[in-house]
């Protein structure tokens, strides 16, 4: 118990500190929101979303819009403290470098799941469906939380490469490739209304991705910070 | 001077020979299948170039989790090599699918899953390649490439088994089908001889290019530090 405290509270210290910046700022969470926004009507127009049309592949743009979304936020969250050498600071604290990491992820997965939780009612609204359905909220849950559990790791990646920004998609949409598959196919069978028989195997791979992806970058985090 | 090993020589004689000798059971001992004819023996090479891919890719993550252990740099250049001989048999393997698929699917390209995943797979390491070039100091490189390695030698099992959980046109030749597979067909013994051997064969010829690889790697590191001497 007493080796776990210190690694809890240095955990909660770098999501506090994360989200009084954000705070303070709004910068990150008004970008992906307007961004988010900005796919969705981008889509319209491309895809021409018609009503019959737009049941089977509102999953495929949902899910888009979020990766996208997510993308920007996590380039920033690192970004931010590489700019100002924060990141040295955060790495030479006297705790656990998983607990920064599990801090970042989690601050991440935070402003993930609030642009997700107004773009949902929106999306909802635009295109008169009820996307909120307790299942589907949860297949959002797990999505973003694989998403992020790698994102996090290979944004800290990226910032320290000389390409940086462009960097990040590149790495991450590949290997992001089965959370966001299973994810969309899964929120497709909530929105046709399928059963879980029919939606359990996509669940299931879901959550054996969740799992896999944060503990190996719980792992793996030490070798990509230390100097 | 580095003197070429003489284990690598004998190697490289069995490389050559194994997969001279695949070709001709290919082509001579193999059966015609009766359905789709000559086309058919695409897949003692389609599958052994997708095996080694496979193969690579796994060697690359292992060598990724002993460098992240051991931190020795002679590790990191396995890894690069393996990716790099992997990205080669991938597409060998997409390749030649894409030349069965022609006159059995009508196309030379779906979008199956199987299909798919494995492009998604070689843009992974296409990336890997891409994030090192990114990075001037070799420690961090070699880090960051282990790390790489291993996440995306994850995304590689969902590339094997998608054939077994979407619903795919592609066949599979072991184990039970999918009823809406086109172009699977039984193995004669004649073919699971063939098939195996081309299997065996592909192996060594990986490995003799392997270690090539690595020690190209080594050469341009001694050609890069002599470049230095010079310079100073």
């Amino acid at each position: 118990m007493s080796g776990l405290t210190p690694f809890i509270s240095a955990m909660s210290a770098v999501i506090w500190k994360d989200l009084r910046a954000e705070w303070r700022s709004r910068e990150v969470i008004s970008a992906m929101l307007v961004f988010a926004l900005l796919v969705i009507l981008i889509f319209n127009f491309a895809l021409d979303l018609q009503p019959n049309v737009r049941a089977g592949i509102s999953s495929g743009v949902l899910w888009v819009t979020l990766a996208f979304a997510g993308t920007l936020g996590l380039n920033r969250s690192m970004a931010v403290e590489k700019d100002r050498g924060c990141l040295d600071g955060l790495l030479l604290a006297p705790v656990d470098r998983a607990a920064i990491y599990l801090g970042k992820a989690f601050a991440n997965l935070l402003f993930m799941l609030l642009v997700a939780l107004i773009v949902l009612p929106v999306y909802g609204i635009l295109y008169n469906t009820n996307l909120l359905i307790p299942g589907l909220l949860v297949v959002i849950l797990l999505g973003s939380e694989g998403y992020v559990a790698v994102g996090t790791l290979l944004s800290s990646m990226a910032v320290q490469a000389r390409t940086r920004d462009i960097l990040l998609p590149i790495l991450l949409f590949p290997v992001a490739v089965p959370v966001v598959v299973s994810a969309v196919k899964a929120t497709g069978g909530y929105l046709a209304g399928l059963g879980w028989e029919e939606i359990q195997p996509w669940f299931t791979l879901l959550v054996v991705y969740d799992v896999i992806f944060t503990s190996v970058a719980f792992m793996v985090f030490d070798s990509v910070v230390e100097e | 001077m580095l003197q070429k090993p003489k284990l690598l020589t004998v190697l490289d004689v069995a490389a050559i020979a194994s997969f001279l000798a695949a070709t001709g059971l290919v082509f001579f001992y193999a059966p015609l299948e009766r359905v789709m004819g000559a086309v058919q023996k695409v897949f003692y090479f389609h599958v052994a170039s997708g095996w080694v891919g496979m193969l690579s890719f796994a060697v690359a993550a292992v060598v990724g989790v002993i460098y992240l252990i051991r931190k020795d740099l002679k590790w990191d250049s396995v890894g690069v090599a393996a990716v790099e001989i992997g990205i080669a048999f991938t597409l060998i393997n997409v390749i030649t699918g894409a030349i069965w698929a022609r006159p059995i699917w009508n196309t030379w390209w779906t979008w199956d899953p199987r299909l798919t995943t494995a492009t998604i797979m070689e843009l992974v390491y296409f990336a890997y390649l891409m994030l090192r070039s990114g990075i001037e100091e070799p420690e961090r490189r070699a880090r960051f490439g282990a790390v790489y390695a291993i996440i995306g030698f994850l995304s590689v099992p969902l590339t094997f088994f998608s054939i077994r959980l979407f619903r795919t046109i592609h066949p599979v030749v072991i184990g039970s089908n999918d009823p809406g597979a086109m172009g699977a067909f039984d193995m004669t013994p004649r073919m699971t001889q063939v098939f195996l051997f081309s299997l065996v064969a592909f192996t060594i010829v990986y490995f003799d290019l392997l270690w090539h690889r690595i020690r190209l790697g080594k050469l341009a590191e001694r050609v890069e530090s002599l470049r230095l001497k010079l310079q100073a």
